[in-house]
C-alpha cells in the first residue's frame, strides 16, 4: 500500500505534483533512512513514529453493519510526512501530520481532512501508551496489559456532518507483508516496512445527520513507512483488503503503470494469521462495472482471481459514490465479496483523472 | 482629392496654432483630471482588495484574551484537541512592519493573502519565506519576497518563521473557521477566550465610498468643464473654415468624405490630446495620492500606499474617455457641416440667435432639477440620495444661469441712460447665449469652490475647538503593565496637578465594532468634554454607574438618543446620558466612569495616564520618563498630538482643495476660449457701432467691462448655489460618510477672494480680444460692410 505515499505528497504539494505527477520528490531518499529487509521488529516501539523515514501512516478501515439493517464503512487515517530528516520542536517542527476520515453509508459518503504540524502537540503518535491523534480524531490503546498494544483500540473522528466512536478488539495476531514486513513495490525495488492488524471486531456508534446508528463489523489496520515514493511512471493504484466469513484475509493491490503492465502484489492471510506473500502477477484484478463519480469513470465492481487458490471473487462497492472529497481526492469505500468466498472489505482507487 | 481636402483642412491649424493648442489643451485637461481621479480611485480600490485579502480586516471571527495578551500555545492545542477548528496567528511589529505569522495548515483557505497559493510551490516553500508588500521591497529584509497582494506596511510569513524572527511564540489571536465540525457545543462555551465576531462594517470599501464618490464627482465636473473648452474650440474651427469647406464641396469633394476627413482630423487630435492627458493625469494622481492615502488612513484606517502603480487598463480607459469626449464635443460641429447648404454665404455668423424658446426650456428644466434636489435632500436615505441631490442642484444651477442672466439684463434696461448704454445691455443679453457654456462652467467651478471651502472651513473650526476640548490633559502615557504604571506614577509624584487613570477595551457596541473608555471624575473632563447633547447631571450619572456617554457616530448610526439603553457587558446595560463629538473616529465609542468600568471589566487594568501639569514642566517630565525607560511611543504630549492631528486634518482636505483649484483654472480657460471665439464673430455687430462714431478704444473698454460684469453676475449667482452645496455636504454627505454632523460656518473673506479670482479670470480672458479690437485696423471693420451679407 505504499502507493499512498503519493497521496500524501500530492496533498501537500498540489502544484508541483500537478505538473510533475508522482515524481515530484524523485525516487531518492536524500538523507532519510531506508526500509531494511533485515529489520528486527520491536513492539510496541514500532507502533510509534519513525521520524527518520520520510513518510508513514496509521490507516484503519472498517466494514460495518448497522442496527438499522444498512451497511456502512469507516476510514480513519493519520499520515506523517517529514519535510527534512531533522525534527526540531515547536512551530518549526518539520513533521507534518495529515488526517483523513471517511464515513460511507449506502446512499451517502462523508469525508473530512485535517492538517497539523508536529512539535506543539496538535497531532502525533506515541507508542506507549499507544495513541495516534490529530485534533480530536483519536486512535488509542485501551490500556490492556496483556498482548499487543494494538489489540484493543478506541477510535473517534468528526467531520462537518458526521462523527463516529468505535471500539476495536483484535481476534488474531499482527501480520507482516512481503518478506517479514519488507514489502517491495516495483520492479525497480522501491520498498516499505509494512504490517497489519486485519482481525478487528468492531462495535460502536456512528453519528449522521439523520441520527445515531449502532454498528458492528470488521476492521483492518495498516502500518507502513518508507522514504521512497513510487517510480515515475506509476500513475495510480487499486487496493483491496478483504475479510472472508471463514476468517481468512486477502490484501492486494494493483499499481498501474503508464509504461507497461500493472504491478500486482498482495498477501494471503489464513484465519490463524499465517501469511503467504503473493508473487507479482499471482493476483488478477479485472474491472467489471464502471461508475461515473465526481466527473470521472471508476471501476466500482471487480473480478478478483488468485492463481493456485481456486479463488474467483466479485468485489462490489456498497456505495459506488464513495468519493473522498479532500485536497487530493480519491475513491475509498466498503465493499461486499461474493463468489467462491463470501465476506466484506475495503476498496481504494487513486489516479483516475 | 481626398489628400488635397485633408491638407486644406489641416492648413487651418497651421495658421492658428493657438486654436489648436486650445483644443488639445481642453481635451487634455478633461482627460487628465478625469483619469487622474480614476487612477487614485483604482489605486485605493486595489489597496482595499489587498487589505481584504489579509486578516487585518477581521473577516473571520477570532478568539482573543480580554486583556489583549498572548494566548499560550497549549490553550490553542487544547481547543484543537477538543475538536474546534481554530487557527493561530501571531501579529507583531517587525522592522517597522506589521508582521503576521499564519499557520497555512489550519488557516481557512481564503485567509492566506492572494498569490500565496499560486505563487509558491507548497508548504515547504511557504514556511521558509517572508512575504512583504511591494512598498517594503527595498527595506532589505533578509529573504523577503514581494507579494503584490499584501497591503502596504504588512509582512506575512509562516508562524514558525515569525516565531524564529521575533522570539514571539504564543499566538496573538486565533481565527475561528466559519464551518465547525458537527455535534460540538458552541465554541464560546469551550474557552475563556473572548469571541469576537467578524465585523462587516470595517470594510474600507464601503466606508470610503463617500470619499471616492466625492473625488469622482470632482473628476466628472472637471471633465465636463474640459469638454466645454473642446466644444468651443471645435465650433470655432468649423465656423472659421466655412469658406474652405464650401470651396472643397464646390470642387466636388463628396459630403460624406468631407465629414469623414473632419472626423479623422478630430480623432487624430483627440488621440494626441488623450495621450498627453493620460500622462498629465498620471502626474496629477501621483502628486495627489500621498494626500489621499493620508486621508484614507487617517479617517478610516484603510491602508493605502503613497506610490501610484501604472495600470495599462486605466490608461486605455482614459484614452477612450478622451476620444468619447472629443466625439461629444465635435458632434454638433460635424452635424452643422453635414447640413450646411453647399452655396451658403461664406460669411461667419454668430451662433444661434433666437434663444427665447431655449431659455424658457432651460428655466423650466432648472426649476424641475431644483425641486428634485430639495426632494432628495429632504428624504433621509443614504449617500446616493445625498449625491443625487448635489448633482441635481449643480445641474439645475448651470441650466438656470442663462435664463437668469438674460432676465436680469432685461430688467436692467430701464436703468440704461442713452442709446449706447441701451445697446450695450441689449448686446450683452445677446451674448449670453454664446457665452452660456463658458459661464455655466465658471458657475459650477465657483459654486464647487464656495461649497468645498465652506465645508472644509466649518470642519476646521469645529475640529480645532474639539481638539482643545478633547485633549484636556497636558501629557498622556501608556504603560505596558500595572507594575510599570506604578513606577511611572512614582516618578511623576508631586510634580503634577493631577494624574488621571485611563482605561479602554475594544468591544462591539450594539453589534458594531467599537470601544469603551473609562474616564476619571475630574474637572478636566467635566468642564471640557465635547458634549453635543446631555441630560442634566450627566457626569454624576456617569460616575455613579447609572449612565453612559456615547459618541455621535454610534448615536447617529443606531438612532440613539438620551435615555436609550446600551448593552456594555454581559448583564450591564446603561442608559445614554450624553452624546459627545468624536471626529475622526470611524467606530462607535462609549465612555463609562472609571469606577463602574473597573467593576464591569475587572480583567482590564487601566494602563493609561492622563496628566495635568504646568505646560512648562511637561518637557522636563517627558525627559525623566524617557530616562526611566518608557518608550517614545508610550508618551504623547498635548502640543504634539494637537500638531499631528491638525497636520492629518490639513492633509485630509488638500486633495479637495487641489481639485477645486484645478477646476477653477479649467473654467478660466473655458472663458478665455469662448471670448476668443465670440470676438471674431462679433465684428458684424461691432462694426456698425464703430461706424456711427464710437471709438475702438471705447468699444474695447466696453467689451472688457461687460466681461467683468458677466463674471461678477455669475459669481453672485454661484454664491447661493455654493452655500446650498456646502449645506448638503455638511448635513447630508458628511453625516452619511463620516457619521458626524457639523455646524455650518460662513467665511465671507473666502468669497471675496474667490470673487476677485473670478473677476481676474474673466478680465484676463477678455483682455486679449479687447486689445485686438482696440488695435484693429479700421479697414477690417469696414470690410464688414464690403462683404454684404
Amino acid at each position: 500500500m505504499s502507493v499512498r505515499i503519493a497521496l500524501l505528497l500530492l496533498a501537500l504539494w498540489p502544484l508541483t505534483a500537478g505538473a510533475q505527477g508522482f515524481a515530484n520528490l524523485g525516487t531518492e531518499a536524500e538523507g532519510y533512512a531506508l526500509p531494511d529487509p533485515d529489520h528486527v521488529w520491536d513492539f510496541p516501539a514500532d507502533h510509534g513514529p519513525h521520524p527518520d523515514f520520510r513518510i508513514e501512516w496509521w490507516y484503519l478501515t472498517a466494514s460495518l453493519q448497522g442496527d438499522d439493517g444498512h451497511r456502512y464503512g469507516v476510514q480513519w487515517t493519520l499520515f506523517r510526512l517529514a519535510l527534512t530528516p531533522q525534527s526540531p520542536e515547536g512551530w518549526g517542527a518539520e513533521q507534518i501530520w495529515m488526517g483523513h476520515a471517511g464515513l460511507t453509508a449506502e446512499d451517502s459518503h462523508h469525508s473530512a481532512e485535517r492538517f497539523a504540524r508536529g512539535g506543539i502537540g496538535q497531532a502525533g503518535v506515541t507508542a506507549q501508551p499507544f495513541e495516534a491523534w490529530i485534533d480530536d480524531w483519536r486512535m488509542a490503546g485501551q490500556g490492556t496489559d496483556t498482548g499487543d498494544a494494538l489489540d484493543a483500540l478506541t477510535l473517534t473522528s468528526r467531520g462537518p456532518d458526521f462523527a463516529y466512536d468505535l471500539d476495536l478488539e483484535a481476534t488474531g495476531p499482527l501480520v507482516f507483508h512481503g518478506q517479514n514486513g519488507y514489502s517491495v513495490k516495483s520492479e525497480a525495488g522501491q520498498a516499505s516496512n509494512y504490517y497489519s492488524q486485519p482481525f478487528y471486531e468492531v462495535s460502536g456508534t456512528l453519528m449522521l445527520p439523520g441520527g445515531e446508528v449502532a454498528v458492528t463489523g470488521q476492521g483492518w489496520l495498516d502500518r507502513e513507512w518508507s522514504s521512497q515514493p513510487l517510480t515515475d511512471s506509476q500513475t495510480g493504484w487499486d487496493w483491496i483488503s478483504l475479510q472472508f466469513d471463514d476468517g481468512a484475509r486477502l490484501m492486494g493491490y494493483r499499481l498501474r503503470d503508464a509504461s507497461g503492465p500493472a504491478y500486482t502484489v498482495g498477501t494471503w492471510i489464513e484465519a490463524d494469521g499465517t501469511t503467504q506473500a503473493l508473487s507479482p502477477g499471482d493476483l488478477i484484478m479485472t474491472p467489471l462495472t464502471e461508475t461515473e463519480v465526481a466527473g470521472r469513470s471508476l471501476p466500482t465492481e471487480w473480478q478478483v482471481d488468485l492463481a493456485g487458490r481456486d479463488l474467483s471473487l466479485r468485489v462490489g462497492a456498497i456505495n459506488p459514490q464513495s468519493w473522498q472529497d479532500v485536497g487530493f481526492a480519491y475513491w475509498e469505500g466498503p465493499v461486499t465479496v461474493s463468489g467462491t468466498r463470501q465476506g466484506v472489505g475495503y476498496l481504494e482507487m487513486t489516479g483516475y483523472d | 482629392m481626398t489628400r488635397a481636402g485633408l491638407s486644406a483642412l489641416l492648413s487651418h491649424w497651421r495658421q492658428r496654432p493657438g486654436q489648436l493648442a486650445a483644443l488639445v489643451l481642453g481635451l487634455m485637461l478633461a482627460t487628465a483630471l478625469w483619469s487622474g481621479v480614476q487612477a487614485i480611485n483604482a489605486e485605493a480600490r486595489n489597496a482595499y482588495d489587498r487589505a481584504e485579502g489579509v486578516l487585518t480586516q477581521g473577516r473571520f471571527a477570532r478568539l482573543a484574551r480580554a486583556d489583549g495578551g498572548p494566548i499560550p500555545v497549549a490553550d490553542y492545542v487544547a481547543l484543537r484537541r477538543a475538536g474546534y477548528l481554530v487557527s493561530p496567528v501571531i501579529e507583531t511589529d517587525y522592522a517597522g512592519l506589521t508582521l503576521l505569522g499564519l499557520d497555512p495548515l489550519t488557516a481557512p483557505a481564503d485567509a492566506l493573502p492572494g498569490g500565496i497559493a499560486t505563487e509558491t510551490t507548497g508548504f515547504a516553500d511557504f514556511s521558509a519565506q517572508l512575504y512583504v508588500s511591494p512598498e517594503s521591497a527595498d527595506q532589505g529584509l533578509p529573504g523577503a519576497q514581494v507579494l503584490p497582494s499584501l497591503p502596504p506596511g504588512t509582512a506575512v510569513a509562516d508562524i514558525s518563521t515569525v516565531a524564529r524572527l521575533t522570539g514571539v511564540f504564543d499566538p496573538t489571536y486565533l481565527l475561528v473557521l466559519p464551518d465547525q465540525p458537527a455535534f460540538l457545543p458552541p465554541i464560546e462555551t469551550a474557552t475563556d477566550l473572548e469571541l469576537r465576531l467578524p465585523d462587516d462594517s470595517t470594510d474600507p470599501g464601503e466606508m470610503t465610498a463617500a470619499f471616492h464618490m466625492n473625488l469622482t464627482a470632482f473628476g466628472l465636473l472637471s471633465f465636463g468643464v474640459g469638454l466645454f473648452i473642446a466644444h468651443a474650440a471645435i465650433g470655432l474651427a468649423v465656423e472659421q473654415r466655412r469658406p474652405v469647406i464650401r470651396t472643397l464641396r464646390a470642387l466636388g469633394l463628396p459630403l460624406r468624405r468631407l465629414i469623414a476627413l473632419l472626423a479623422l482630423e478630430l480623432l487624430g487630435i483627440a488621440a494626441i490630446a488623450g495621450i498627453l492627458g493620460v500622462l498629465l493625469g498620471y502626474v496629477i494622481a501621483a502628486a495627489l495620492l500621498p494626500g489621499v492615502a493620508g486621508t484614507l488612513r487617517g479617517l478610516y484606517g484603510a491602508p493605502i500606499g503613497a506610490e501610484l502603480g501604472f495600470d495599462p487598463a486605466w490608461a486605455l480607459a482614459a484614452l477612450a474617455i478622451a476620444l468619447i469626449g472629443a466625439g461629444v464635443a465635435g458632434a454638433s460641429a460635424l452635424w452643422r457641416v453635414a447640413h450646411m447648404p453647399i452655396l451658403a454665404p461664406a460669411l461667419p455668423r454668430a451662433w444661434a440667435m433666437d434663444h427665447g424658446r431655449i431659455l424658457r426650456r432651460q428655466a423650466l428644466a432648472a426649476a424641475a432639477l431644483f425641486a428634485l434636489a430639495a426632494l432628495f435632500a429632504a428624504v433621509p436615505g443614504g449617500l446616493v440620495l445625498a449625491f443625487a441631490s448635489l448633482a441635481a442642484l449643480l445641474l439645475g444651477a448651470a441650466l438656470a444661469l442663462p435664463p437668469v442672466l438674460s432676465w436680469l439684463l432685461s430688467r436692467a434696461r430701464p436703468l440704461a441712460r442713452g442709446a449706447f448704454a441701451e445697446w450695450v445691455l441689449a448686446d450683452t443679453r445677446q451674448q449670453v447665449s454664446g457665452l452660456s457654456l463658458a459661464l455655466m462652467a465658471l458657475l459650477l467651478a465657483l459654486a464647487a469652490n464656495v461649497g468645498v471651502s465652506t465645508m472644509v472651513g466649518s470642519f476646521r473650526e469645529t475640529f480645532v475647538q474639539w481638539l482643545d476640548q478633547r485633549l484636556g490633559a497636558e501629557l498622556y502615557l501608556r504603560a505596558s503593565n500595572p507594575q510599570e504604571l506604578d513606577r511611572l506614577t512614582a516618578i511623576l509624584g508631586g510634580r503634577t496637578d493631577a494624574i488621571l487613570p485611563v482605561a479602554s477595551v475594544d468591544r462591539p457596541l450594539l453589534g458594531q465594532p467599537g470601544s469603551i473608555l473609562a474616564q476619571a471624575d475630574d474637572p478636566t473632563y467635566r468642564e471640557r468634554w465635547p458634549l453635543l447633547d446631555a441630560a442634566p447631571d450627566a457626569f454624576d450619572a456617569l460616575h455613579a454607574g447609572t449612565g453612559v456617554f456615547v459618541n455621535e457616530q454610534i448615536a447617529l448610526r443606531e438612532g440613539l438618543s438620551l435615555g436609550d439603553p446600551v448593552p456594555l457587558a454581559p448583564g450591564l446595560t446603561l442608559p445614554v446620558v450624553a452624546i459627545y463629538a468624536d471626529y475622526g473616529n470611524p467606530e462607535g465609542q462609549a465612555v463609562m466612569g472609571l469606577g463602574p468600568f473597573r467593576a464591569a471589566f475587572p480583567d482590564v487594568p487601566p494602563l493609561g495616564l492622563a496628566i495635568r501639569a504646568d505646560p512648562d514642566a511637561v518637557p522636563g517630565l517627558i525627559e525623566d520618563l524617557r530616562a526611566a525607560g518608557l518608550p517614545d511611543g508610550a508618551i504623547s504630549d498635548q502640543a504634539n498630538m494637537r500638531r499631528i492631528s491638525l497636520m492629518v486634518f490639513e492633509r485630509t482636505f488638500r486633495v479637495t482643495d487641489a481639485l477645486s483649484a484645478l477646476t477653477l483654472g479649467v473654467a478660466g480657460l473655458a472663458i478665455l476660449l469662448s471670448f476668443l471665439t465670440l470676438a471674431r464673430m462679433r465684428l458684424p455687430q461691432l462694426a456698425p457701432v464703430w461706424a456711427i462714431g464710437q471709438t475702438r478704444t471705447r468699444l474695447a473698454g466696453t467689451e472688457l467691462g461687460r466681461s467683468l460684469a458677466l463674471a461678477a453676475l455669475t459669481f453672485l449667482l454661484a454664491l447661493p448655489v455654493g452655500l446650498a452645496l456646502a449645506w448638503l455636504l455638511l448635513n447630508r454627505v458628511n453625516t452619511e460618510a463620516f457619521g458626524w454632523r457639523l455646524p455650518m460656518i460662513l467665511f465671507p473673506g473666502d468669497w471675496l477672494r474667490l470673487a476677485l479670482l473670478a473677476a481676474l479670470a474673466a478680465g484676463l480672458a477678455a483682455t486679449l480680444p479687447a486689445l485686438r479690437l482696440a488695435r484693429m485696423a479700421p479697414a477690417r471693420l469696414l470690410q464688414v460692410f464690403v462683404h454684404e451679407r
